[in-house]
């Protein structure tokens, strides 16, 4: 396999492209810029693992694909040769080495990969189901097989990405119900008594969301968390993450559910502390019977904010338009 | 070489026209349209039935490309849509890649690769065929009632709450071809096994064979399990079960196991004959034996008994415990080995080749090349922390269309122009071969790479609606499979025209060892007017390349040098 030069030896010229190879490879893995802005605590796992990946990944394509075009045009047929490559059936020895390599490498990726996932928090699954059946009981109570079967319901696990490691049994800081129908998402505060279209989460805090799904599968996905979970109807699964910056991101349903699963988008508002105190408060009271008290709190103009800004109109408009009787 | 006699129960010249057989001398146009036992005839018959079902899929597939050149839902209606998409990836797994790779080359090529007349069950092979018309009436019913609209993985509760007439029709339809996979991998098991003539040793049976027996095995293990899913679930719509009906107690995760059971293996069916294809074609036409034919060999079988244990890392974001994740991505990694090891011998047998860079070759080293990105893709998703967040997104649309794009439909071209003059007895025109090769590769990356961006980025699959900052790039996909639509152009042409009107093609035109090139193109009716002769293994490229120089050598030419290397 030794390319004949007459002048540079051919183990410098491939120690030359291999050295050439190996730093765009390390370079692009880091530089990729392929993945949207990291949210969550289990953001920059995902991603070193990914970047990692794409770096090895970068390097065989790159080899595999420089040695296919430089074959194609070094060992071009030439008009008037009739006669055959030479007879080589194999070489045990390079075939050993290109089965050896390759299963070196997709092994410790893939301890790797299962390492990563057990940080996320993928793996801890029996401290959950002791934690935290109570509240699914009373969901799945309306479900025949489950009410004529306890064992069934204790025994069931809660799947999704759980509680890390290190966080253990300790309990979330916030708990949120979500619940996927065609083609919304809903979310409500067990403990706060709010319930809400977007999700609003405190930033920095211990957040768990129990999902389920109302009448078929959804997915509920958040780009920016690197996170996604089934919302299965008649099964309970989790997502468990802490929001490190605060801003509005998409939530995005990934699961075919019918015409307008394109349109099943949401938003998570993750709020400084204090913020969410105050979204806690002002929505405790929205939501409260008490009416008189909840448009007392914002004026109209407030309220309609958010909505005016997206539909591009500016404060004096809004105004002019609310006076109008 | 030891049995170098004409067998001694067969006549040794051209057979006569009547007596025992019971056929015409040669096929008339019209016996193609009719129940026929020749596998030549059923391989023909699943090709061009595929090739209808391609244009339609692929009709279905520039539609839903238009409807997402720009973010809003404006050009189709909503359930439409979903029409669409469900049925692009049904026809084109279940009527285009799997019936033309399997039932079309493997149909044409098997029993005359290993030297035998017919397969071994030739009814059996004729009913197989013919259940794929009536599927294709299936589809049609199903269509017109509105067509199935959940997806082709059709996991309920959707499929069971949508188009319940036309879901029906769409599992009737499945479990149709699904029943006709089956005979047919039964019957590529027996004639392989059965059928090879003797002097064949097993390590002198070509690559393709050997793929087709790794894929008959995993459609005999894998297809009745979908059969089994999708019946419970015509049962769940129509009869009133329960078996996914959580409000009754049903586990819809179940369903998904039972449909990925078979349906991560209908990607190796899609592949591995595909594999066998690549390993004739990269040997024949850089003219240089086959790098590593036993471990070309044996990877597939590896492929096909560790592809029967990786179908949860569909399911890493479904209902599955920590562990399964964990056993099906190291599963789903070690795949990737086997497969380099294909990859790599294929590049291997290149090196140092006379290589005559011909449309099928051009075509299989596109497949090379697109390949190895699908597969170094594939191998980030078998990571379930990475894959929580790529999954159902459009990166993964943009990776299996480059494996089964850019590989399986590339190896199709690739085999059809490779026995086009065997097939059909003339030449194809290689210009538009090139140009047909150059638009097909230029359409396929435009159109599936920008893809991956846009999953990493945040876009979802299946969406007919899609957030504004995702136009650019849906925009150039979509140019890419206008070019890929008018890529199918120079193909229609250079294949009607070619097939009507094309030069003659001698016996044996690519100077290629496998027994299917000894006999006329077209072959004779039962494929050997004089018994084959394995007189160089399948590759034995430069070995005694004088010996190839003479075009057309008779058998007894032939013959006698045989005996002469045996004094």
């Amino acid at each position: 396999m030794a390319k004949k030069k007459e002048t540079i030896p051919s183990s410098l010229l491939t120690l030359t492209i291999g050295i050439a190879v190996a730093a765009f490879s390390v370079w692009y893995g880091q530089n990729n810029h392929l993945l949207p802005e990291q949210l969550s605590s289990q953001a920059p796992l995902v991603d070193d693992l990914f970047n990692i990946m794409l770096c090895i990944a970068t390097a065989l394509f790159l080899l595999v694909e420089g040695t296919i075009i430089y074959t194609l045009i070094r060992f071009r047929h030439r008009p008037g040769d009739e006669t055959d490559g030479e007879y080589i059936e194999g070489n045990f020895s390079l075939e050993v080495f290109w089965t050896a390599i390759p299963t070196f490498i997709v092994i410790v990726l893939g301890i790797y990969g299962v390492q990563v996932y057990n940080q996320m928090g993928g793996f801890d699954t029996v401290g959950q189901v002791a934690h935290h059946h109570h509240q699914h009981q009373v969901q799945l109570a309306s479900l025949p097989a489950d009410e004529s079967n306890p064992m069934l319901l204790a025994e069931r696990p809660e799947y999704g990405v759980g509680a890390t490691p290190v966080e253990g049994l300790t309990p979330p800081d916030l708990e949120v119900d979500v619940l996927g129908m065609q083609y919304a998402w809903i979310f409500t505060y067990p403990s706060l008594g709010i319930t809400s279209g977007e999700l609003h989460v405190p930033m920095g805090q211990d957040i768990k969301l129990n999902i389920t799904a109302q009448d078929v599968l959804h997915a509920f996905w958040l780009p920016q968390f690197r996170l996604k979970q089934d919302a299965i109807p008649g099964q309970p699964t989790q997502l468990r993450f802490v929001a490190t910056k605060s801003g509005h991101y998409p939530i995005v349903c990934a699961e075919l559910c019918g015409a307008y699963h394109g349109g099943m988008r949401s938003e998570i508002v993750v709020h400084e502390p204090d913020e969410f105190v105050t979204w806690i408060s002002e929505n405790q009271v929205a939501q409260n019977p008490d009416l008189e008290q909840a448009v007392a709190l914002r004026t109209d103009g407030d309220r309609l904010q958010d909505y005016t800004t997206q539909m591009g109109l500016d404060a004096t408009t809004v105004q002019a338009a609310l006076k109008q009787p | 070489m030891t049995s170098a006699q004409l067998p001694l129960e067969s006549p040794p010249a051209t057979p006569p026209p009547s007596g025992h057989h019971n056929h015409p001398e040669k096929w008339e146009w019209y016996h193609y349209f009719l129940y026929n036992v020749d596998h030549k005839v059923i391989g023909i018959q699943y090709l061009v039935t595929a090739f209808f079902f391609y244009l339609v899929a692929g009709l279905m597939a520039l539609f839903m490309r238009a409807e997402l050149a720009t973010p809003n839902p404006d050009v189709l209606d909503p359930n439409v849509y979903n029409t669409l998409l469900t049925n692009h990836g049904t026809m084109m797994i279940f009527f285009w890649v799997v019936p033309a790779a399997i039932g079309g080359f493997g149909n044409y090529l098997v029993p005359l690769m290993i030297g035998a007349k017919d397969m071994a069950f030739p009814n059996l092979n004729a009913i197989a065929f013919w259940l794929n018309p009536i599927a294709g009436i299936f589809i049609g019913i199903s269509f017109y009632f509105g067509g199935a609209q959940a997806g082709w993985t059709s996991y309920p509760p959707l499929s069971l709450v949508t188009n319940n007439l036309g879901q029906s029709f769409w599992i009737l339809t499945l479990i149709t071809v699904g029943t006709s996979s089956i005979l047919g991998a039964l019957n590529f098991l027996v004639t392989i096994y059965k059928l090879k003539i003797p002097d064949m040793r097993w390590d002198e049976l070509p690559l393709f064979c050997w793929a087709m027996v790794a894929t008959s095995l995993l459609a005999l293990f894998s297809t009745p399990v979908l059969a089994i899913g999708l019946i419970l679930l015509f049962f769940d719509i129509n009869f009133g079960t329960g078996f996914f009906r959580p409000e009754m107690g049903g586990d819809v995760v179940v369903y998904q196991h039972l449909f990925w059971f078979y349906s991560h293996p209908a990607v190796y069916l899609m592949i591995l004959p595909i594999f066998g294809v690549m390993s004739e074609i990269v040997s024949t036409h850089s003219r240089k034996p086959i790098f590593g034919y036993k471990a070309i060999a044996y990877s597939s079988l590896a492929i096909c008994l560790v592809g029967l244990v990786v179908w949860v890392h569909h399911m890493f974001t479904s209902g599955t415990p920590a562990w399964m994740r964990m056993f099906f991505s190291i599963a789903t990694l070690i795949v990737a080995v086997p497969t380099g090891v294909k990859v790599f011998s294929w590049v291997a047998t290149l090196w140092g080749g006379k290589i005559r860079l011909v449309t099928p070759l051009l075509f299989a080293v596109g497949l090379l090349a697109m390949f190895v990105f699908g597969g170094l893709s594939g191998v980030t998703l078998g990571t379930p922390a990475f894959d929580l967040h790529a999954h159902d997104t459009y990166y993964v649309v943009g990776h299996f269309h480059y494996v089964l794009f850019g590989g399986s439909v590339f190896g199709l071209y690739g085999a059809i122009y490779h026995w086009f003059p065997k097939i059909t007895g003339h030449m194809y025109n290689e210009t538009l071969g090139r140009i047909h090769f150059g638009l097909t590769f230029i359409g396929t990356n435009l159109t599936f790479l920008p893809m991956h961006n846009l999953g990493l980025a945040g876009m979802p699959r299946r969406v007919a609606l899609y957030d504004p900052q995702f136009e650019d790039l849906n925009k150039l996909c979509t140019y890419g499979s206008m070019i890929l639509g008018v890529s199918i152009l120079p193909f229609l042409i250079n294949m009607i025209w070619s097939w009507g009107w094309g030069e003659p093609a001698p016996r044996n035109p690519w100077r290629a060892l496998t027994l299917e090139w000894q006999t006329t193109s077209p072959p004779a009716i039962e494929n050997f007017d004089e018994d084959p002769i394995v007189w160089a293994g399948p590759y034995d490229y430069g070995i005694d390349t004088q010996s190839f120089e003479e075009e057309e050598l008779s058998v007894d030419e032939m013959l006698a040098e045989v005996g002469q290397e045996m004094k």
